[in-house]
């Protein structure tokens, strides 16, 4: 099988107290962040790399895993830590991160899909900076694929795929034929959520994404990593999303220590009427 | 309360770094953090080695990273020097671990054996499948090898080794040991490098029990009683101290990375412990006098990052100097251990429990500070060559 994973980098979640906004308020100040791939795109490519291995020796990849990123060079990074955790080769759509919305990034996707020809697109179900939660909806309907959202297993059969998809009460077994767009939860990555045809049912991974292995990493360097211009996918750069403002959420108030019980019930009665 | 300026940022070394060594610093970085340091107080307080993590300490290619072919990654040295201190940020014991297999165990194979020697062993022990050790100090022989009473006697084809090692990390464990000894009975001159396996008659290697420090690495004696191995585990390459002393410049160097990943580890326990403890009725941290250690902490630990870093350039450029190296280790050891010993103090009562990795850290640094060369000798190796004189 070949799959083909979009990637993005996000600010790193766990210091998002750094992100700073332009003072006109226009745009997200990006200078000094830290960036780290998106965690629903790391569980992506770990799900990819599972649907093309047979789980027994990692090393060995029966298909072929493409990962894809928009943005400058420095985005380069993101894509060599794919290729450093088992991905065959990386394509770096060239463009800046301001000149983006999920709608452009969907078209361009579309081109390129159209190019590489895989038998499965497979993404995060959202990036954790925008939340917005469209480019792989976006695309399955510009392809025309089937698409499924949110998948927490998948168990590869001759020519589809069967998902699961975990929803309130329940779990949703859909089989989606290929090619297909599909996007994953973060439960892709638990031991026993993805199999491929080669994989033993009894096979159960290490919990998470895998660790990229010093050698893999010196290899890395050496995988084909390509970069095409976005006007080259998408001559139509405009963007249909507009953003007006940012701004900082509120800086939250420091809170107050009650001596006892009937003062707290006295404050939440009188000064936050909650009660 | 703003938010702590990160050390990181304060040496800003990241931009110094490749993008390859970057990868390599965050991936062994989150391996020590979800596989070792859940385990780290308890190995420590059981004075065990997780034998169980070679597999995967080996599938990360951690085991000889710094060599080239057979398996390994043949990593600069700024890459594996950061991939040792993120080790040792878990545990001193799990990074001399690694250091024993790739530079006192693998590297002298890598760089005096036989071709047919490093086919032999090097892939094996690149996988984890075989561990080794080191066998150099003596009972009666520590900061002066010279004196080794350890002898190989040549017997037809093959040599005859008599003598003890102690104190040699891995022996217990290990299915060979890289023995250096004297083949005649004068000077260091006629010292060489045999390999001995496990199984060989005469090859014993008993466990010394009850370190203070260290704790989660095996140490033990390694007694050859007429111990006979055949010329092919003569090393070709190495005659003279030189040997033993190659081996131990390559790990010495990567010490001086290491080392500092325990202070980070007491560093950023210290930050947010004493943000968060309350005496006189504010956090410890808003006091001037927990801030001095503070500020001397970083200041040390940031000067020492950045002069591994140079040092490594230097090393990857083949200009490092034996004095050099003697200045990384002895500067990067001491500013570990007085950083442990502050961060120790600055938790109170709470700085005695395995329940932080201070007091862990703390003792397992003694031990950093006498292997590989002791503070006092590396003095000496700096003093010599600054003043032109001996004092040894
Ligand atoms: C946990 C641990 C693991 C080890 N692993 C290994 C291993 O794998 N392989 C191996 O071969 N060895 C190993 N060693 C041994 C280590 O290398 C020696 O302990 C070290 O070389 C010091 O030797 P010594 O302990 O005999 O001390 P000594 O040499 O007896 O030194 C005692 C004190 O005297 C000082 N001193 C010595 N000579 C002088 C001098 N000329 N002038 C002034 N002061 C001096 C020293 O600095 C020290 O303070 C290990 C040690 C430890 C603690």
């Amino acid at each position: 099988m070949k799959i083909l994973v979009p990637l993005k980098r996000v600010a790193d979640p766990d210091n998002a107290n750094k992100i700073k906004i332009a003072p006109d308020g226009a745009k997200i100040d990006t200078t000094g962040l830290e960036w780290k791939p998106n965690p629903f795109d790391e569980y992506a490519v770990e799900a990819a790399l599972r649907l093309t291995e047979n789980g027994a020796t990692p090393k060995v990849r029966g298909g072929e895993v493409v990962v894809v990123t928009f943005g400058p060079k420095e985005a380069d990074t993101t894509l060599r830590q794919m290729l450093a955790t088992g991905a065959d080769r990386a394509v770096r759509v060239d463009t800046t991160d301001d000149a983006l919305d999920g709608s452009l990034v969907a078209r361009a996707l579309k081109a390129l899909v159209e190019r590489e020809k895989p038998d499965l697109v497979l993404m995060g179900k959202q990036a954790v900076d925008g939340d917005s939660n469209q480019v792989g909806q976006i695309l399955a309907e510009l392809l025309g694929w089937p698409m499924a959202t949110f998948a927490a297993t998948l168990q590869e059969e001759a020519g589809a795929l069967l998902v699961g998809r975990e929803v309130d009460g329940g779990v949703i077994t859909l089989r989606v034929k290929l090619p297909a767009v599909v996007t994953v939860d973060l439960r892709i990555v638990a031991p026993t959520s993805v199999y491929s045809l080669a994989t033993a049912r009894t096979h159960k991974y290490a919990d998470g994404v895998r660790f990229s292995a010093l050698p893999a990493i010196m290899a890395a360097k050496k995988k084909p990593l390509i970069e095409v211009p976005l006007a080259e996918l998408s001559p139509d750069t405009s963007l249909r999303i507009a953003y007006s403002k940012f701004e900082p959420p509120p800086v939250r108030k420091a809170g107050v220590k009650v001596p006892d019980v009937a003062v707290l019930v006295d404050k939440l009665v009188n000064e936050a009427k909650v009660l | 309360m703003r938010d702590p300026l990160p050390l990181d940022q304060l040496s800003a070394i990241e931009g110094l770094l490749s993008e390859e060594e970057r990868l390599v610093r965050d991936s062994v970085r989150r391996f020590v953090r979800e596989r070792y340091l859940p385990r780290a107080a308890a190995l420590f307080a059981k004075e065990e080695f997780p034998t169980d993590l070679v597999p995967e300490i080996a599938e990360m290619g951690l085991l000889g990273a710094h060599l080239t072919g057979y398996g390994c990654a043949g990593m600069n040295a700024v890459a594996y020097g950061l991939a040792l201190q993120e080790l040792e940020y878990g545990d001193s014991g799990l990074r001399s671990f690694c250091s024993v297999q790739g530079s006192l165990a693998m590297w002298p194979i890598w760089k005096y054996g036989s071709a047919e020697q490093k086919e032999r062993w090097l892939p094996g022990m690149q996988r984890g499948e075989l561990i080794g050790c080191f066998g150099l100090t003596e009972p009666d022989s520590g900061s002066d090898p010279g004196s080794m009473k350890t002898r190989a006697k040549k017997d037809g084809d093959g040599w005859v080794l008599d003598g003890a090692k102690m104190w040699i990390t891995n022996s217990p464990l290990a299915h060979l040991a890289v023995v250096w000894a004297k083949t005649g009975d004068g000077g260091a001159e006629s010292i060489r490098g045999f390999v001995v396996e496990r199984g060989t008659p005469g090859f014993e290697t008993p466990r010394m029990e009850g370190k203070m420090s260290l704790r989660a690495s095996t140490t033990g004696e390694i007694v050859l009683a007429g111990c006979r191995v055949p010329d092919a585990n003569l090393l070709p390459g190495a005659q003279g101290l030189a040997g033993p002393l190659g081996c131990l410049s390559q790990a010495r160097f990567g010490i001086s990375f290491g080392a500092l990943g325990a202070a980070k580890a007491c560093y950023d326990t210290v930050v947010s412990y004493t943000r968060e403890r309350v005496q006189f009725g504010v956090p410890i941290a808003k006091k001037q006098l927990v801030q001095a250690q503070i500020v001397e902490m970083a200041s040390e630990i940031a000067k020492g990052e950045i002069m591994a870093l140079h040092f490594g350039r230097l090393k990857d450029a083949g200009k490092l100097t034996a004095p050099q190296i003697s200045l990384c280790k002895r500067n990067n050891v001491g500013v570990a251990l007085r950083v442990a010993r502050a961060s120790r103090a600055l938790l109170g009562a709470n700085g005695i429990l395995l329940d932080y990795p201070v007091v862990r850290h703390m003792l397992n640094l003694e031990s950093v500070y006498t292997y590989e060369g002791t503070d006092e000798v590396h003095q000496l190796l700096l003093g010599r060559a600054l003043t032109g004189l001996d004092a040894f």
